[in-house]
Order: C-alpha cells, then structure tokens, then sequence
C-alpha cells in the first residue's frame, strides 16, 4: 500500500500550517520530526531542530498571539548546509520591529533570583545561522538555518 | 504529567514518567513536584532518563522548583538524555545542579556520604 499523500508536501520540503497553542505545537513538532527533512537526520540533529523549532513555535504562541491562538506556517527546505526555515505568523510585531538580542540571564545569583525564562532566544541562536526577520505585510516572517552538524 | 517516587532515609528520588517536559505540560509538572515533594528528605534527586525533550519552559520549570524547595532542601538532577543535557549546558544552568550519571548513582552517592 503507497503511503498517504501529504497535500502539502513540495518535493523533499515541509509546509505545515495550524494554529499557535502549546499543544497544537507539540503536535506539530512530532509531525514534523516524522517527516523529510527531518525524519533523516541523526538522533542529536533531530534533537536540536525540535528544540529549536519549540521555541520559535512557543514564542509566536506566546508573544505574537497573547489574547487567542492565531496561524502559523511552517516550511522546512533541505538546503546544502542543512535545513533552511521559515516560520511565518500574522500577530503582534517583535517588540522595536527586531529580533530580540537573546543575552543570556546569569545563574550567578541568590537561590530566589535564579531565572526562570529567558533562556529561549539564547537556546535559538545558539543553534542557528542566518537568523533574519521582517515584518512585512501584515506579517513576521522568521528565516533561520540549522546547521548540519550542530 | 506522572512521577514515580522512592523515598529513602536521606534522598527522595524523583523519576519522570513522561518522555518530555515542554511549555504544554511545564505548570503540571511544577505542581506535581510540589506535591511529591512537600513532605520528606531534603535532599531531592529528579531522574530525567526518560525525558528525550525539554524546552525552556520545562528547564524554567526545574529551576522553579529548586527555588521552590528553598534553601535548606536540595534538588539534584541524574540520567540526562544528550537533547535535554544540551539544554542545560547552552544555558549554563548545568552550573547551578549537582548532575548525576543515574539515579542509581545518586542515591548510592547519598547512602555514603
């Protein structure tokens, strides 16, 4: 028996589309973990590409749509150097219409001041390339690359 | 969420029964820590070796609750799997833990000492 035909599924790329909430994105991750590119790369690619996308998933569910959960498409290219993104929503704009610059919080602290968030933006650039932004249209588009070998 | 618990003369450990702690499940995870661990041992030894997945929110939530435990119990982390050892290496939170290699390890480091 063929295997079932993902409609929007455009040569060996991703496209997914659904709606911004904590547990739509887990859903969302695990189907595109199942999925080409993804799917063939190693267990600590794999690894580092879910973790990457949670956080730009959970940020948009979070920041770009605080009052109820909106759109959000997804588009994973294979690309030479590993797997190119792009994650578009249409809510909020980044604050100041740029990237956050993701310093990471210091554990150096009394016990009651030890962050408890914060840590995202780090975890994302710290595992990317290439990270741009726009807002255009209505829109923020997010393009990013994970490496082959990060 | 679920948590196993066994709880020893010094060292409650603490084993995730769950293969990730992210942002849909990082509150019930927090509450539930609080529950198993409100009464007992100081010393606290979550075991994640079943975890394969933890985001910020879920390493968010691990800090919470060794803030929550306060400064006269200790929480100490065993079996990290790689994804969620990167997490807590990336974001030097690896630096406020007692990390061990297992469980095991850990409550035989606590019948010694």
């Amino acid at each position: 028996m063929l295997p079932a035909r993902d409609p929007d599924r455009r040569g060996d790329g991703l496209h997914l589309v659904f709606m911004a909430s904590p547990p739509a994105v887990r859903d969302s991750l695990a189907q595109m973990l199942a999925a080409q590119p993804l799917r063939d790369l190693s267990p600590d690619g794999r690894g580092t590409a879910e973790l990457v996308l949670a956080e730009v998933l959970n940020n948009i569910a979070e920041h770009s749509y605080p009052v109820a959960p909106g759109p959000v498409s997804v588009t994973l290219t294979p690309v030479d150097g590993g797997t190119q993104c792009l994650v578009v929503d249409q809510g909020v704009p980044m604050p100041g219409g740029h990237l956050p610059e993701g310093h990471l919080p210091s554990a150096d602290t009394a016990l009651e001041d030890l962050p408890e968030g914060g840590f995202g933006w780090h975890l994302i650039y710290s595992l990317t390339q290439d990270m741009a932004y726009v807002r255009i249209h209505g829109s923020n588009r997010l393009s990013f690359l994970l490496p082959r070998d990060s | 969420m679920q948590l196993q618990t066994q709880t020893r003369s010094k060292v409650i450990a603490v084993t995730v029964i769950e293969d990730r702690i992210d942002a849909a499940t990082a509150i019930q995870f927090k509450e539930k820590m609080r529950e198993v661990t409100k009464a007992g041992p100081p010393r606290v030894v979550l075991d994640l070796c079943r975890v394969q997945f933890l985001d910020s929110s879920g390493l968010g939530a691990i800090v919470a609750v060794k803030k929550m435990l306060g400064p006269d119990r200790v929480l100490e982390l065993a079996g990290l799997t790689p994804t969620v050892e990167k997490v807590f290496r990336l974001t030097r939170m690896d630096s406020i833990f007692y990390i061990h290699p297992s469980v095991e390890v850990a409550v035989a480091h606590a019948a010694s000492a």
